[in-house]
Order: structure tokens, then C-alpha cells, then sequence
């Protein structure tokens, strides 16, 4: 049973069709890839789904529940949670501050202030970012940051996670940190949909993969299927990709 | 609760200085002089006008310039509520009517314009001023025939503690909101209000409820000083200085600390009326002059210089210990 499916998912910007027409599913449990060049329409589909921006035409559900018309806030107290591509923290705010907020207005129920403490301190402690809960978040490295937005989507309790480029500009060993820390993340029931554009990554966890160009899907299947995909090779990997394979 | 926390002796300092000031604004009326009652009114006024803008502007970043439109709001509920000709409620009621007046037009002004971002909001709360201004010249002129109403008049010392119960009350808001989960949402948005949103902050309608909360108690005031100036034209109500002067008293004190915008307000307002008395030609320049440089070598206010005074002196000591330690080793 798919936790988020989407039929005939459209955006305009003007006269561009950004995300044209497609279809997807992420079933319960999954860590799902999504690939393809810049300009793709990867993070519209993730603002599509978050309620960043209004879709143009067709529909996206969760769990069932159709996501159209509805408000970014309410989206994240269905239990659907995201983080940038830039990083967004609340730069001036400590660590611990940046993830209470997350604990505060993330869950359809009242949180009292001793329960968001210390589902936020878990939370840090699940990012191994306990010891800089005082610092202001704009002091971290971009690694930290990225898990203090980590932090600060997984303590609002989502079911299902958005992770757009989680990997982008972290060095070998920050991105192998990080793929266990999503598979920790997956572990915990947390069903996950990455933008990835660390192939090793996205290979390395994803159980199946979906390939975007010019806001259309043009692949989807499992990484062997994807990365001996004639069009993706063509479009996105490259030759060297597919021989390295 | 923790009881120590009430017990420590900076908790004990803290209440025992605000207890001590509380009794002599309390008592001030008595022995004050009635000028001297005048200019301590005008002073609390604008504690509590950039008290509550700092409420909603400051965490959130929206530079609001709509303070004099709910001032003036808050005046002419009053000076039609509580007329010279005579008051149909008492005063009490009439004040409480002039915030809850301000803040209705708040709820629903804020609903339409929050949206706007940065400069466009600042705009839109410039020309919402103006509107009610050129509104009511129109209103009076054409609909009651005469321009400005006669309001039923109160004495300064009546003023001073209806203010000073006001003030009372802004200080305990706001220092109840910086502390609450409705403080930490304004904050999340002033950082960054798309993040904000994707993590469930409802952020419409936290704005909108802090922008009109806020408006409550300057429309509260704006309905005491009325009966104080026994008449109100729009020319009055609606002065844009009610819209500049708390956000550079915020600056000047200073918007971290909830004492920053207090200070700032009480040195401000006190200079001002004393500055303005001895040199009327020269005191805007003398003001314009201080501003720009507090902006430039005091980006944090005046009390933004408490830390850094706190982290010179501290390190000083420091410096003269381990002088003396090391003289003392030297020694032996």
C-alpha cells in the first residue's frame, strides 16, 4: 500500500511545465530516489508535495488523503517532513531552539515544554548533535547544519521524510556518515524520499529509484534497473557511470 | 516548579529594583510637580507604544509603521465614546473599547497584508496611516460638519496611573509572549518563515495574532491620552511620529532583552522633551547625530553594550589575577 501516491502532478511557472504530468508512488517503509539534471523539476515535485507552492493540475495523496489546497503547516502535522536544498535553519537560534520548534508545532497535538525538551535532546542525540545544542546554527559547518534540519524534521514525528540533497557539498566521509544515518532513519519506520545527486548515495540506500527530465519521468525501477536505463545513461549518468557499474 | 529559582538572589535583586521603581512611579503623582507628572505621562506612553511595536516587529522582522494608525485608532474610540457633551460609558470601558477596536482592525488589516514581505509590508502600514488620516479629515468635514472632537476631559495624575496600569500590563505580555511557544514561533519566522511553515508553524495566524495583540494595548493607550488632551483631530490621532519614534527608541535601547526598548524609550523621550524645551532649533539635528552613531558603533543599542561591558570586565579581572598570581609565583 502506497504512503504517498501522485496521479497527472502538474506545475506551471508561466508557460514552463516545471513537473509535467507524472505519476508516482512511494510504498510504506521505502527509500525511494529521485535523479535527474538541474532544472529536472526534483525540488518543484518536493514543493509540490510539502505545499510550498499550489499544483497546477492532478493530485497527490498520503495515506490516502488528498494533499491539494491544503497549507505547508498542515502538511508537516499529517506527518510529512522536509529539509532544503539549501539549508534553511533558524540561523540566530541555537542548535536546541532550531529542533523546539520542530517539537512545538510539528504534531497535531499540544506538546507541553517538558516533552518538546526532551524529544528535541533525542532527536539530537539521533544526529550525534548533542554536544552544539547551544550554538547558534548559523556557527556550524554545513554537515551540522544539515543535521540540526534533520533534527528539526525527525522530531515532529513524520511517517514519511523529504530529503533534498542531503548529500550536496559534504566530503567522502560526511556522506557515508550520512547514508547510515538515513538508514538508521528508515530503520526507526520512517519512510523516505530522496534528491540525490551523490550517485553513491543513492545507490548505496535507495531500494528503487525515480529518474526526472524536463518534468517528466522518463525512468523508474531498482538501481541495477536505473543505472542500465538507456535514457537516464544518455541523459543524466553518462557513459562512465554505466561502464563503472 | 523549581522554588530556587525564586529564591536566588539574582531573582531577589531583580523584583526588589522593579518593585522599587513600581513605587515611585506609583507614588510620583503625589509629589511631583503637575509639568513634571506631564512629561513622565509622555514618557510611559512611548515605553508602552515601543514596548508592544518591539512585541510584534521585533521578533518577526516585519517592520510595522502602523502604530499611529492604531494609536489613533484607540483616540477616537474614545473621543466618541466619552464625549464632553458627555461620556456614554465609563472610562475604564472606553479604554478597554479603544484596544479592542485597534485590535479587531489589526486582526483583520494583518489578515489581508501579512503576506507582504519586507519593504511592500512597511508600505502598506505607511498608507493604512494615511487612509485613516485623510478618512477621518473626510468624515468629520463632511458627515459631522467640524473638524476635531471635544473629548471629556482627565486630569495628569489620572492619566499617570491609568498609563502606568497599562504599562503594567504591556511589560507582562510581552514578557509572557518572548517566553511562550507563540514567542519562539515569531522568532522561527523573523529567521526563516518558509522553514518555519514546513515545520507546522501556522504562520498567517501566529502574525496576525501577535500584530493584533500588540495593536491592543497601543490603541489602549491611544484611548487614555484622548480624555488627557480634551481633543483629538486626525491631525493628532494619526501623527506619523507615533509610527517613527518607538522603532528609534527600540533601535537606541536596543530589541534583545525585553528592558532594551524600556531604556531606550525612557532616555529618548526624557531628552527629547528636555532637549526640545532648551534648543528648539537644533535638537532634531542633535538627535539625527546620536542615531547615526549609535547605528554605526552600537549595532545592538545601548544595552547591547551590557554583554560586551560584562565580557571586558570579566576578562580584566581575569587579566589582574592571573597578574598577581604570577607575581605572587615570581615571588616565591
Amino acid at each position: 500500500m502506497p504512503i504517498l501516491e501522485g496521479q497527472g502532478v502538474t506545475k506551471f511557472f508561466g508557460g514552463l511545465a516545471a513537473v509535467s504530468n507524472v505519476d508516482f508512488h512511494v510504498d510504506q517503509g521505502e527509500i525511494v530516489g529521485l535523479i535527474g539534471p538541474n532544472g529536472a523539476g526534483k525540488t518543484t515535485l518536493f514543493n509540490l508535495i510539502s505545499a510550498a507552492f499550489p499544483i497546477s493540475s492532478g493530485e497527490i495523496r498520503f495515506k490516502g488523503q488528498k494533499l491539494n489546497g491544503l497549507k505547508p503547516h498542515q502538511i508537516c502535522k499529517l506527518g510529512v517532513a522536509r529539509t532544503f536544498q539549501e539549508t534553511k535553519v533558524f540561523a540566530n537560534m541555537p542548535v536546541l531552539q532550531n529542533v523546539l520548534v520542530g517539537a512545538f508545532f510539528g504534531s497535531p497535538n499540544r506538546v507541553s515544554w517538558a516533552d518538546a525538551a526532551r524529544e528535541a535532546t533525542q532527536a539530537l542525540e539521533f544526529v550525534e548533535l548533542s554536544a552544539m545544542s547551544t550554538i547558534p546554527a548559523k556557527d556550524l559547518t554545513l554537515v551540522n547544519q544539515k543535521r540540526t534540519e534533520l533534527a528539526r524534521a525527525l522530531v515532529t514525528k513524520p511517517e514519511l521524510l523529504l530529503l533534498d540533497e542531503l548529500m550536496a557539498g559534504l566530503n567522502p566521509t560526511e556522506v557515508s556518515e550520512s547514508m547510515e544515518l538515513v538508514t538508521r532513519i528508515r530503520d526507526r519506520g520512517i519512510t523516505i524520499l530522496m534528491v540525490e545527486h551523490v550517485m553513491k548515495a543513492i545507490m548505496g540506500i535507495c531500494e528503487r529509484i525515480m529518474a526526472l527530465h524536463n518534468g517528466e519521468k522518463i525512468a523508474e525501477g531498482t538501481c541495477q534497473e536505473i543505472s542500465c536505463n538507456k535514457t537516464v545513461i544518455e541523459i543524466y549518468l553518462g557513459e562512465e557511470a554505466h561502464a563503472g557499474n | 516548579m523549581d522554588i530556587s529559582k525564586f529564591t536566588s538572589k539574582k531573582f531577589l535583586a531583580t523584583a526588589g529594583v522593579l518593585l522599587a521603581i513600581l513605587v515611585f512611579l506609583a507614588t510620583f503623582p503625589t509629589y511631583g510637580s503637575n509639568s513634571a507628572v506631564g512629561i513622565g505621562l509622555t514618557i510611559l506612553m512611548y515605553i508602552i507604544l515601543t514596548v508592544s511595536w518591539v512585541m510584534f516587529s521585533g521578533p518577526t522582522g516585519y517592520m510595522s509603521l502602523a502604530t499611529a494608525a492604531f494609536f489613533g485608532i484607540g483616540a477616537y474610540t474614545c473621543a466618541f465614546l466619552y464625549q464632553k457633551s458627555g461620556p456614554l460609558l465609563p472610562l475604564p470601558a472606553v479604554i478597554i473599547a479603544g484596544g479592542l477596536v485597534s485590535f479587531i482592525f489589526a486582526f483583520v488589516v494583518g489578515l489581508v497584508t501579512l503576506r507582504l514581505k519586507g519593504m511592500y509590508f512597511a508600505m502598506f502600514t505607511f498608507g493604512f496611516v494615511m487612509l485613516l488620516n485623510q478618512f477621518m479629515v473626510y468624515y468629520e468635514l463632511n458627515i459631522l460638519g467640524a473638524r476635531g472632537q471635544r473629548v471629556f476631559p482627565i486630569t495628569n495624575q489620572t492619566a499617570f496611573y491609568i498609563v502606568l496600569v497599562i504599562l503594567v500590563l504591556t511589560l507582562l505580555a510581552a514578557y509572557l509572549i518572548r517566553r511562550s511557544r507563540l514567542g519562539l514561533a515569531m522568532q522561527s519566522i523573523g529567521e526563516n518563515e518558509e522553514a518555519a511553515a514546513h515545520m507546522g508553524v501556522n504562520t498567517t495566524m501566529v502574525k496576525v495574532l501577535t500584530f493584533a495583540i500588540s495593536a491592543f494595548f497601543m490603541g489602549v493607550v491611544g484611548a487614555t491620552m484622548a480624555p488627557r488632551w480634551e481633543y483629538v483631530d486626525p491631525s493628532v490621532a494619526f501623527n506619523m511620529l507615533y509610527s517613527f519614534m518607538p522603532i528609534l527608541m527600540a533601535v537606541f535601547g536596543g530589541m534583545r532583552e525585553l528592558y532594551g526598548p524600556v531604556i531606550g524609550a525612557a532616555i529618548f523621550a526624557y531628552s527629547e522633551r528636555t532637549l526640545r524645551l532648551r534648543f528648539p532649533y537644533h535638537y532634531m539635528l542633535a538627535f539625527g547625530i546620536a542615531l547615526i552613531l549609535i547605528i554605526i558603533f552600537l549595532p545592538g543599542g545601548l544595552t547591547g553594550l551590557v554583554p560586551n561591558l560584562k565580557d571586558k570586565l570579566s576578562g580584566l579581572i581575569a587579566r589582574l589575577r592571573k597578574g598577581g598570581q604570577s607575581e605572587q609565583n615570581a615571588n616565591t
